[in-house]
């Protein structure tokens, strides 16, 4: 798919491919335009610009004005909050699709049979769906779009209604189908944990505009914007990299000693510019604190700043520091305590030039 | 929609100690001066309800209700009113359809003209009809031309009467429904293959179900009880345009004791009607 989609005053633009079997990973903020993208790929939304195709089949070119109502698409949605049919028991919602593309009754419920045997839901076959639990629905909903035998299928947000408890066993499931069917997949999630999992690629959309692509691990190393930053766990910062002295000066104040990425874009950039827009991005817990100035024999960043915020994580605590560059610093909860860290408390940062990675800013379309 | 019933969970507690008083408080409680007029809104409406029981000939019915007229005139009810529901079915509930999803200019405006026959003089629906389907009327008088059909005065006359006032009650009912429901059954229905008479017929229909069958009795109810219109347009032939209510009416002209019985008839069908209903009434809601 290439094009852009208008709803309302909001815009997305976006350019993207998935091949057969891929998982896509879409993530980005609320109202980054994730819902939008399916909504147009249903074809419950046509292109302004642009086309969308499904193998050789052509389903919306703004260009030529060839559209595919959303019945006639081999594309199935697993909405958000299921819409499953309330009408109906889980056995005819399955039935649904193979029904109205013409099968017969008996035809019709014996597919949706296959389907619920296939993703082990035949004891719910005779509910209602108001009867069934939230991870139940959301493997019906999946049932009932894949009785459609599509090309290409779409999850919206396939886990947000579930709780933290049926979430984990409901992805391991979903993961496992998924595995089995031959399309291109896209899931939209706003949960980094669950696109890393679920995903073979993420695709990261901001303002309506693709800000990422790339592998789960190339995104969470290497995030571009600070809204991946903030997900994956990363402090994140734009500077101006003088590739003689290996030092980025950054946006926000201060310099930083960086390790080069050994990426073939940095290199070549290096090749051509002395100076180069760059992301920084370092480790709450590559951060180390120090309550007086700390001496070191290897090259280090040390800066001086001011404890604004304590939040207790799982098994340590993350430091919110005021300093030139802010930052955000991993500690155990017995540093805390020896340091007698509190908000106001004045501290040391220092993170080895080894841990702080510096690599291409990507563009200039989203300054963090 | 008429909301009929009352709800066993709200009734007063009978020892008003402080516990109830409490549990009232809680519950929020209704001030005194909503409850005098509530109750006397209350009596105002069941009273001559009470009065029709009381002054029944009960001793006569069998007899009354036997007599060919009061039974013609009953069949003769049952069936237009009946037929008029059919009616306004087939093309009453396409027209809350548009209503409800038409982006066109002047929908509104439509709207309310449609409604309009809720909140106009049956009689003068009647005259209206005249003047449009009578024999000298707009598109009577072509159809008396090409066909010799004339419908004032007949049986087809009084559904056209009574499909004419009650068709509103259900449009307006189900156009709600429509509106009100969740488009989103629909767009999964469309994913799913449905062509978009399909998704009518496969989803939209069966989610506005109760809807439907409220607006349905509503109807049905209104032309089962229609006078003003009918008596206009169709006149009041026994046998032939002669329902019920004219049936009463008339009976009263010459003894007021005649009356009493066939309305007694109506409202036994209306009571029927409602205790058959009542718990789908109850239950009206996207769950249901």
């Amino acid at each position: 798919m290439s094009g852009t989609v208008e709803r309302g005053s909001f815009r997305l633009e976006a350019d993207l491919r998935a091949a057969p079997g891929e998982v896509l990973g879409v993530l980005g903020p609320n109202g980054a335009g994730k819902t939008t993208l399916l909504r147009a790929l249903s074809g419950l939304d046509a292109l302004s610009t642009g086309f969308i195709r499904l193998g050789d089949l052509m389903l919306d070119d703004a260009a030529t004005d060839t559209f595919v109502p959303p019945e006639r698409r081999p594309v199935g949605l697993v909405f958000q909050n299921y819409r499953l049919f309330p009408h109906l028991n889980v056995r005819d919602n399955v039935a649904y699709a193979p029904r109205v593309q013409g099968a017969g009754r008996r035809q019709a419920r014996a597919a949706a049979d296959t389907w619920l045997e296939r993703l082990d839901l035949t004891a719910l076959a005779t509910r209602r769906p108001h009867q069934i639990s939230g991870g139940q629905g959301q493997q019906v909903a999946l049932a009932r779009a894949l009785a459609a035998e599509p090309r290409l299928l779409l999850l919206d947000e396939p886990l947000s209604a579930l709780d933290a408890r049926t979430r984990l066993e409901v992805r391991a499931q979903l993961r496992s189908h998924l595995e089995e069917f031959t399309g291109p997949v896209l899931i939209i999630t706003h949960d980094p944990l669950e696109a890393m999992i679920m995903a073979d690629r993420l695709l990261v959309i901001e303002n309506g505009r693709v800000v990422q692509q790339g592998t789960p691990a190339q995104v969470a190393r290497q995030p571009a914007t600070q809204y991946v930053a903030r997900l994956v766990g990363l402090n994140l910062y734009t500077g101006t990299l003088e590739v003689a002295t290996a030092r980025v000066f950054l946006d926000v104040g201060g310099t930083f000693t960086v390790t080069l990425g050994d990426d073939d874009a940095m290199a070549s950039a290096q090749a051509g510019q002395p100076t180069r827009a760059v992301l920084v991005g370092l480790r709450p817990s590559a951060i180390s604190i120090y309550v007086e100035r700390p001496a070191h024999a290897s090259p280090r960043n040390v800066w001086q700043g001011t404890v604004v915020g304590l939040e207790l994580l799982a098994d340590r605590v993350r430091v919110q520091v005021d300093a030139t560059p802010p930052a955000l610093v991993d500690v155990s909860a017995a540093a805390v305590a020896d340091l007698a860290l509190r908000p106001g408390t004045a501290v040391w940062l220092s993170a080895k030039a080894t841990e702080t990675e510096a690599y291409p800013d990507p563009g200039p379309h989203h300054k963090p | 929609m008429t909301f009929i019933g009352t709800p066993r969970a709200r009734q007063a507690p009978t020892r008003r100690s402080r516990q109830g008083a409490r549990a009232a408080a809680t519950r929020g409680a209704i001030p005194w001066p909503l409850t005098i007029p509530a109750l006397l809104a209350a009596l105002f409406l069941l009273v001559p309800l009470a009065g029709l029981l009381v002054r029944a000939p009960w001793v006569g019915l069998p007899g009354i209700l036997a007599d060919s007229q009061v039974r013609q005139a009953l069949r003769l009810s049952l069936v237009c009113a009946s037929a008029a529901t059919a009616v306004s079915l087939a093309v009453g509930v396409p027209l809350a359809w548009v209503l409800a999803r038409s982006r066109a200019r002047g929908i509104s405006v439509l709207r309310a003209l449609v409604t309009l026959p809720l909140v106009l003089p049956p009689v003068v629906g009647g005259v209206a009809l005249l003047l449009a389907f009578g024999r000298q009327g707009i598109l009577g008088r072509l159809l008396d031309e090409w066909t010799g059909i004339t419908l004032p005065f007949t049986t087809a006359g009084v559904i056209i009467a009574e499909t004419f006032v009650a068709m509103p009650f259900l449009v307006i009912t189900v156009e709600g429904a429509f509106r009100a429901a969740d488009r989103g059954f629909e767009e999964a229905a469309a994913t799913l293959g449905a062509s978009c008479l399909t998704v009518f017929r496969t989803v939209t229909l069966p989610l506005i179900g109760p809807s439907l069958l409220a607006g349905t009795v509503l109807c049905w109810a209104r032309a089962l009880g229609e006078f003003g219109a009918t008596i206009t347009f169709a006149g009041n032939f026994p046998g032939r345009t002669q329902t019920m209510p004219l049936a009463v009416y008339l009976a009263l002209e010459s003894d007021p004791e005649a009356g009493v019985a066939p309305s007694l008839v109506l409202l036994v069908v209306s009571i029927v009607v409602l205790v058959g209903l009542r718990d789908r009434w109850l239950t009206v809601g996207p769950a249901a």
